[in-house]
């Protein structure tokens, strides 16, 4: 087991390290104008574009920025561990503005995929088992509806009714849980919900199907046939097999939506890590860019890691493979 | 326990089974009837799809019964089993009636530690705590010849070898000393080698427990090595049915004659094989008459109009469903057996 672990770290690392240069060469290649032109203001010479670029490390080959980048990432740098440099805008540094945005972005995350999960998998149960009755019926009508809408169109619904009509919502924005934990639940149980939505319903149609395809098994007419319940059956011989595959697709989800909950985030106006990589990719922003890619490809990577790991505990076929 | 050998358990009236499709009824088991006694060997034998299974399923009450349509009865211990409450009919299940699959890589849960599923199997149907039912199921593998039962209880499915995965099923089978013990093609996922152990293994079994034991196969040799009686089904029709030795000696139907001529054995070569032309029918439209006329060699006119009643055609004889007579089944036989042993 320590052995697979360590296999796996390593490959964390290596899959980490070739994002970061993908984005480095991406980034260079594809230049769609000279940052140190944004950054020096109106009407620069040729003189002081020289020395803006000079300071930004600008003129220098793309993978000596990128060997400063990796070393300072490992050592750190004048503002803090790991070191991930001062945006080109010049406002702070890319960790400050990192440790601050990401906690919007987590708590957001966080909330959603306790609702779609538990949600989701529920609709899916009850759906799976009450095949073909009305219930089924509306509980897949209600998926292909939550997997058809499209969030920005459910975001500004939702807003409508909830904050304009009906004032259950405190509308757009963020409060910290720190400063009015009232507050920051009045701001963010709508944005969870509407992620959460989208999710909800591919669950809740993952679920029915992996239990339905498990129900048809020959360990189940096993059990069965041992004189368990149905009950029993259902919940623990059927969910069991059912559910592995879920936890895989939970933990990647979670992960791609770290920098991935762009839409909801604007829509809600909660500036979070997706409003800085947007921020960061239009004003040609690398420092900011790369952070947030960094942290993003870091979180899938984790997070595969962490599933990987946890399925070798769910199912002890892994184990030994 | 007040048991004795040769007393009567199950009695299988009528059996029908229908399942209900888009493309019509299939009609999977007809008026099929039987009885197993306490001590006996009972083997089910056929193509695939003449119904073999669905018939066990049935009297397991394993069939959803949202899907099917069942007829007829099955007497058990003067219950009639398709009669029984779900909740009724789920005690019986795997404690008076217990039953053994043909996949034993499929039908262990592939997520449950082997001792654990048979421990569930124990606690099912009693109070037990889970220690008690843990050492049941330790007694158990032990006793169906799994070397270090006891830590291999702990081993899950994919670590053990097929038929150590069948001897497991067994344990499981066995755990409340049922009355019947229903194996499914118990040995035709397995190597050859390890089929022999695994019937032996149910024959054991069988005296051990003083059970009465059903056994489904398509392999005739497996029923000649274990069965009392024999049952011979084609199209979800019993076509003849008897004890053992005589079906073997003196079959009466040109089906179960098809059967044994395309059985290998080791006298006999390879080309000497005389295979059954053409392939069973459709069960969604069976062939008017004689299920088997279509394929059969010795048809004649009220074949294939007139389905010919079970009923023994002479003293001495046993149940059969032909109409051919008796005299000229027996010649034909005869010329049978002489060209076998030629």
């Amino acid at each position: 087991m320590a052995f697979y672990i360590a296999r796996r770290l390593f490959w964390t690392a290596i899959v980490v390290a070739a994002v970061i240069a993908i984005t480095f060469v991406v980034f260079y290649l594809l230049p769609a104008g000279d940052p140190a032109l944004r950054f020096a203001g109106k009407n620069p010479n040729a003189q002081q574009l020289d020395l803006i670029r000079h300071r930004l490390g600008l003129d220098q080959p793309w993978y000596i920025q990128f060997f400063k980048f990796i070393k300072n990432f490992f050592t750190g740098d004048q503002y803090g561990w790991p070191g991930l440099g001062y945006t080109f805008a010049g406002q702070s540094s890319v960790l400050h503005l990192i440790l601050d945005r990401a906690p919007r972005t987590l708590l957001l995350i966080a909330g959603a995929a306790v609702i779609w999960l538990f949600s989701g998998v529920t609709i899916g149960i009850i759906s799976a088992v009450r095949r073909r009755t009305i219930i089924d019926r509306a509980a897949m009508g209600f998926a292909l509806f939550g997997i058809s809408a499209p969030v920005f169109w459910l975001g500004l619904m939702g807003l409508y009714i909830f904050w304009r009509q009906l004032g259950w919502s405190s509308g757009t924005g963020y409060v910290s849980p720190a400063d009015s934990i009232t507050g920051f639940i009045g701001h963010m149980w709508l944005p969870w919900v509407v992620l959460a939505m989208l999710y909800a319903a591919f669950y809740a149609r993952m679920t029915r199907n992996n239990l339905l395809e498990t129900l048809g098994e020959d360990y189940i007419r096993t059990a069965r046939a041992k004189g368990l319940t149905e009950r029993q059956v259902i919940f623990k011989h059927g969910l069991r097999a059912s559910l592995t595959p879920i936890v895989t697709m939970f933990g990647l989800d979670i992960a791609l939506l770290v920098g991935g909950a762009v839409i909801t985030e604007s829509v809600f106006n909660l500036q979070g890590l997706g409003y800085l990589a947007i921020n960061g990719a239009t004003t040609q922003d690398l420092p900011t860019v790369l952070g947030v890619v960094l942290l993003a490809a870091l979180a899938v990577a984790l997070m595969n890691l962490v599933v990987d790991i946890l399925y070798a505990f769910i199912d002890p076929r892994v184990r030994y493979a | 326990m007040t048991s004795s050998s040769g007393e009567r358990m199950l009695d299988v009236r009528g059996l029908t089974v229908r399942f209900p499709t888009s493309d019509g009824i299939v009609q999977a088991v007809s008026d099929v009837s039987f009885a197993l006694s306490r001590g006996e060997t009972l083997g089910i034998v056929g193509e695939s799809g003449s119904g073999k299974s669905v018939s066990n399923l049935a009297i397991m009450g394993l069939l959803n019964r949202a899907r099917t349509v069942i007829s007829g009865e099955v007497e058990f211990k003067g219950r009639d089993l398709l009669t029984l409450p779900p909740d009724e009919l789920r005690k019986v299940r795997g404690k008076e009636i217990a039953m053994v699959f043909q996949d034993p890589f499929a039908c262990l849960h592939p997520m449950y530690r082997v001792g654990a599923q048979i421990a569930e199997a124990f606690t099912a149907h009693s109070d037990a705590g889970k220690h008690a039912a843990w050492s049941r199921a330790v007694e158990l593998l032990d006793h169906v010849g799994i070397p270090n039962a006891k830590s291999r209880a702990r081993d899950y499915p994919h670590q053990f070898s097929g038929g150590m995965r069948q001897r497991a099923m067994i344990a499981m089978a066995l755990v409340h000393n049922p009355d019947i013990l229903i194996c499914d093609e118990p040995t035709t996922a397995l190597d050859v080698t390890v089929q022999a152990q695994i019937l032996e293994l149910i024959e054991d079994v069988k005296r051990e427990f003083d059970i009465g034991v059903i056994l489904v196969t398509h392999d005739l040799g497996v029923v000649a090595e274990t069965a009392n009686s024999v049952m011979v089904m084609y199209a979800g029709r019993v076509m003849e049915y008897g004890p053992a030795a005589e079906i073997f000696r003196h079959p009466q139907h040109p089906y179960a004659w098809g059967l044994l001529d395309s059985m290998p054995t080791i006298e006999r070569r390879l080309d000497a094989l005389v295979p059954i032309e053409g392939s069973p029918p459709s069960l969604l439209a069976p062939p008017s008459g004689c299920p088997f006329h279509p394929r059969c060699p010795y048809r004649f006119e009220p074949c294939a109009t007139k389905l010919p009643p079970l009923k023994v055609p002479a003293d001495g004889a046993h149940l059969d469903a032909c109409h051919l007579p008796y005299d000229k089944k027996v010649e034909l036989g005869a010329q049978r057996a002489k060209k076998v042993a030629a």
